[in-house]
């Protein structure tokens, strides 16, 4: 099997207020671009890489502001690799977190439906977490074909 | 460009629709939940519509608000329901199951009295 190669990456590194929500959904899709991805293709990854950021700003920097660090690697199959990264309070148990419905909101407006959603959009999700260290949520997906032009 | 969440306010007959316009995530869900509540409890409605036709994003954070505002509404014996979203907005709704918990309608809202609303 052919291995797959980074043909390019970026990094960035917010501080975790609520208004660069929007601004990482913006950079990560002004990124994955160059890909041609199809219009539910990229609103998917907004909306994952929105989940992902929120995640850390609510859950991981609960009453703090901290850095998040995004990652994106676009491979030449057309898969994308975006990594979301905190140095939060981290999660207890990731395999309970990421159960439909759960939640640790305390004023009631979280659904617990931030990991399903990442989960429909993107073909893997990956979480790891040290409760007190931070916590680091790697998810893919591969790109439809281009269609062929003539 | 970023669209700030907003949110409008139209009162026909006893229904309040709000009508919300741009990317509702966890910081445009802050900005209109309050503006909502209020607006309810000074209105004191029979009905309450959150219009989502003109959403241009959403997340987990407005499937909270909506079950947010729902659960207050019920609370308050008032009738619920969200209406055109976009067909973005409905597979995150879809996706959180949210057509089995609150009433989605398309088109002109019609409360459960037959009265026209919107
Ligand atoms: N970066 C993080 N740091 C600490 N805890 C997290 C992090 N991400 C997720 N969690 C934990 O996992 C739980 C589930 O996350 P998920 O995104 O599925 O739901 P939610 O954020 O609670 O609600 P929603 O995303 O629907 O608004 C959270 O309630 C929180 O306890
Ligand atoms: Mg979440």
């Amino acid at each position: 099997m052919k291995k797959k190669n980074c043909i390019n990456s970026m990094r960035v590194s917010l501080p975790s207020f609520s208004v660069n929500e929007s601004a990482a959904r913006a950079i990560v899709s002004a990124f994955v671009a160059q890909l041609n991805p199809t219009f539910d293709e990229l609103s998917d990854i907004k909306c994952a890489v929105s989940e992902a950021v929120t995640n850390s700003t609510v859950h991981g920097y609960r009453n703090v502001i901290g850095q998040i660090t995004i990652g994106v690697r676009l491979f030449d199959d057309r898969s994308v690799r975006i990594e979301v990264k905190d140095k939060g309070r981290g999660i207890e148990d990731v395999e309970v977190a990421m159960q439909p419905l759960f939640t640790t909101d305390p004023d009631g407006e979280r659904s617990g439906m931030g990991f399903t959603l990442i989960e429909n959009f993107m073909d893997t999700l990956a979480v790891k977490s040290k409760p007190g260290r931070g916590t680091r949520v790697v998810m893919k997906k591969k790109l439809s074909a281009l269609p062929v032009t003539r | 460009m970023k669209e700030e969440c907003k949110v409008i306010f139209r009162t026909s007959g006893d229904v309040l629709t709000a009508a919300i316009t741009g990317e509702v995530d966890h910081h445009g869900a802050r900005r209109i939940r309050a503006k909502i509540d209020e607006e309810v409890m000074t209105e004191r409605p029979r009905g309450l519509v959150l219009d989502l036709s003109r959403v241009s994003f959403m997340d987990s954070s407005g499937i909270g608000l909506i079950l947010g505002r729902f659960s207050k509404a019920s609370e308050m014996g008032m009738s619920f329901a969200v209406s055109n979203p976009s067909d973005g907005t409905k597979k995150i709704l879809d996706l959180a199951g949210m057509d089995r918990i609150v009433r989605i309608v398309c088109g002109k809202y019609r409360d459960e009295r037959g009265e026209k609303a919107v």
